[in-house]
């Protein structure tokens, strides 16, 4: 591993039970760069940030971020890491019951003991940063989507953290919305130098924004490149999933028996 | 036949398994809160903050019961003691039925409707909205955040709820069979004061109570975090709050009346 690379993943399996989720995962993401982790729903991606945050731990295998094996670590030792992680959460998973300022100056107020006065000048900040800073005082309730996510965003980066991990930011949103938000993600982490993983099965703003794509089908990894390569594959299961195709190396049917046989058709009729 | 039999057996076993399993869940979920609630008591105004949810704005139905509890006490004690003569000591009845049982009980039933179930849909939709999940993510501990205050405002507020029933409610007595009836103002005080003892029927009463507390925010609190993060497991993590805490209430009011008043004359 590199001084320049932070996480790195090695041959991580996972499976809850008997059913395997991930097989034999190989990444490394380097400082500073924004990396995507593309593959069609129930794949696995959500359960590898799951792994990587230290959730979970893996069947064997390991990730290792900063030159520390998540799953090695100690409750305290993971919360101390943690600090220094974040993630944004599907849909922001704001707290419902603190208004926008509160949910931004949550982590300053847990961790730190930075005076009032200062902590209401870095939440106006890092609200500044994603737009929203004349929505300080609203409630969660009273923020469109794609604002939720943008003050989840300023909440993520409340402590300027190494690492910061996206879980589906841009499902459901406008496409305003989804253009800003991708466009702050790719901002902050040149602004910040953090590093970035996007979990994603938005092919096409995620590639307009990051360095680095994975794709991940089936518990492996199926395809991985940079944008441009990703573009230009022709890998049946990339070719499929970048160009949305209905039919491919994923198949439109889900496994079922003969058709035929299905709505008991007499063999003449099959 | 002997499959259905095997299939019904075996259906039993998993449901026998499952509570032992949840038993234990329950057990090391409460352990794990005492062990971290030394954040919430350090940091007291998140327990005073819950206090106001839980505590002051159950204050209404407490006081609306209470009330009503205690007139239809005075009404239905003054119907039979005056057969007996001895109207002057319906005091004394309102008074006793209220601090030893009907005050403990009817109070912690009302807790565990109006505010046990709110904490459960709380701690159970935050859950299902993922944000206990930011919250370990962000290296804060929810139980000792969430859950913990939760937990203690409510263990506080319960007896303040239970001594306002059972003041309200004897004031409703009074009303009703003083102010209305006319039974004899001093001898409703002074019998009500001669019969009830402060160390067996008011500190018992208290004590009831805090235990009743303990009951129904711990369920409450486990339900909302042990829920199912969907829709249907919150609403029927509710339900299992008020059912659990009621029967749970109701049994441990045999139990510790059985143990304070046995023998009593």
């Amino acid at each position: 591993m590199t001084s320049e690379t932070l996480v790195e993943i090695n041959d991580l399996n996972f499976s809850y039970g008997r059913h395997a989720i991930l097989k034999g995962i190989n990444m490394t993401m380097p400082r500073g760069k924004v990396i995507a982790i593309m593959g069609g729903s129930g794949c696995g991606k959500t359960t590898l940030l799951r792994l990587i945050g230290g959730a979970v731990a893996p069947s064997s295998g390991y990730v290792k971020i900063a030159g520390q094996v998540v799953h090695e670590l100690s409750r305290d030792e993971l919360f101390q890491m943690r600090r220094k992680m974040s993630m944004l959460f599907q849909f922001g998973a704001l707290f419902t019951d603190l208004s926008v300022f509160d949910n931004v100056a949550f982590q300053m107020r847990e961790h730190t003991n930075l005076p009032e006065s200062l902590i209401r000048d870095l939440v106006l900040m890092k609200l500044h940063a994603v737009g929203l800073r004349g929505a300080h005082k609203l409630m969660p309730a009273e923020l469109s989507g794609g604002m939720a996510r943008r003050v989840a965003l300023a909440r993520s980066i409340a402590l300027d953290p190494l690492l910061i991990m996206y879980d589906e930011p841009f499902t459901g949103l406008d496409p305003i919305s989804l253009s800003v938000i991708g466009n702050l993600i790719r901002r902050l982490t040149d602004a910040l130098g953090m590093t970035s993983i996007v979990v994603t099965h938005d092919v096409q703003e995620s590639l307009k924004i990051v360095d680095y794509v994975y794709f991940i089908s089936e518990g492996v990894i199926a395809a991985h490149g940079t944008p441009t390569e990703v573009r230009e594959s022709i890998a049946p299961f990339v070719h499929q999933f970048v160009h949305g195709e209905e039919d491919g190396p994923v198949p439109f049917h889900y496994p079922a028996e003969s058709y035929a046989s299905d709505l008991r058709l007499r063999s003449s009729f099959a | 036949m002997p499959r259905r039999i095997v299939t019904g057996i075996r259906g039993i076993g998993h449901r026998v398994i499952d509570s032992v399993w949840r038993l234990g869940r329950a057990s090391r979920f409460f352990m794990l809160m005492l062990l971290k609630s030394t954040t919430s008591l350090r940091r007291f105004n998140l327990v005073i903050r819950e206090i106001y949810f839980t505590g002051v704005l159950s204050l209404i139905i407490i006081v609306v019961s209470g009330l009503f509890v205690g007139m239809v006490l005075g009404l239905q004690g003054y119907e039979t003691l005056q057969k007996y003569g001895s109207e002057s000591a319906v005091g004394t009845l309102v008074a006793l039925s209220l601090v030893r049982e009907l005050g403990p009980v009817v109070a912690a039933l009302l807790f565990a409707s109006r505010a046990g179930s709110a904490i459960t849909a709380e701690i159970g939709l935050m859950k299902a909205t993922e944000q206990l999940a930011a919250m370990e993510m962000m290296a804060v501990d929810p139980i000792a955040r969430v859950v913990a205050p939760r937990f203690w405002a409510g263990v506080i507020s319960m007896p303040f709820l239970a001594a306002m029933f059972s003041t309200v409610g004897i004031f409703g007595g009074y009303l009703v069979t003083v102010v209305l009836i006319g039974v004899d103002e001093g001898s409703f005080w002074s019998q009500m004061q001669n019969a009830v003892d402060f160390r067996y029927d008011i500190v018992n009463g208290v004590i009831k109570t805090c235990v009743f507390g303990v009951a129904v925010t711990a369920i409450a609190v486990f339900e909302g975090y042990d829920a199912p993060p969907t829709a249907e497991g919150v609403s029927g993590a509710t339900t299992r709050t008020v059912v659990t805490s009621s029967l749970v209430i109701l049994g441990l009011d045999f139990i510790l009346t059985a143990f304070m008043f046995r023998g009593m004359s």
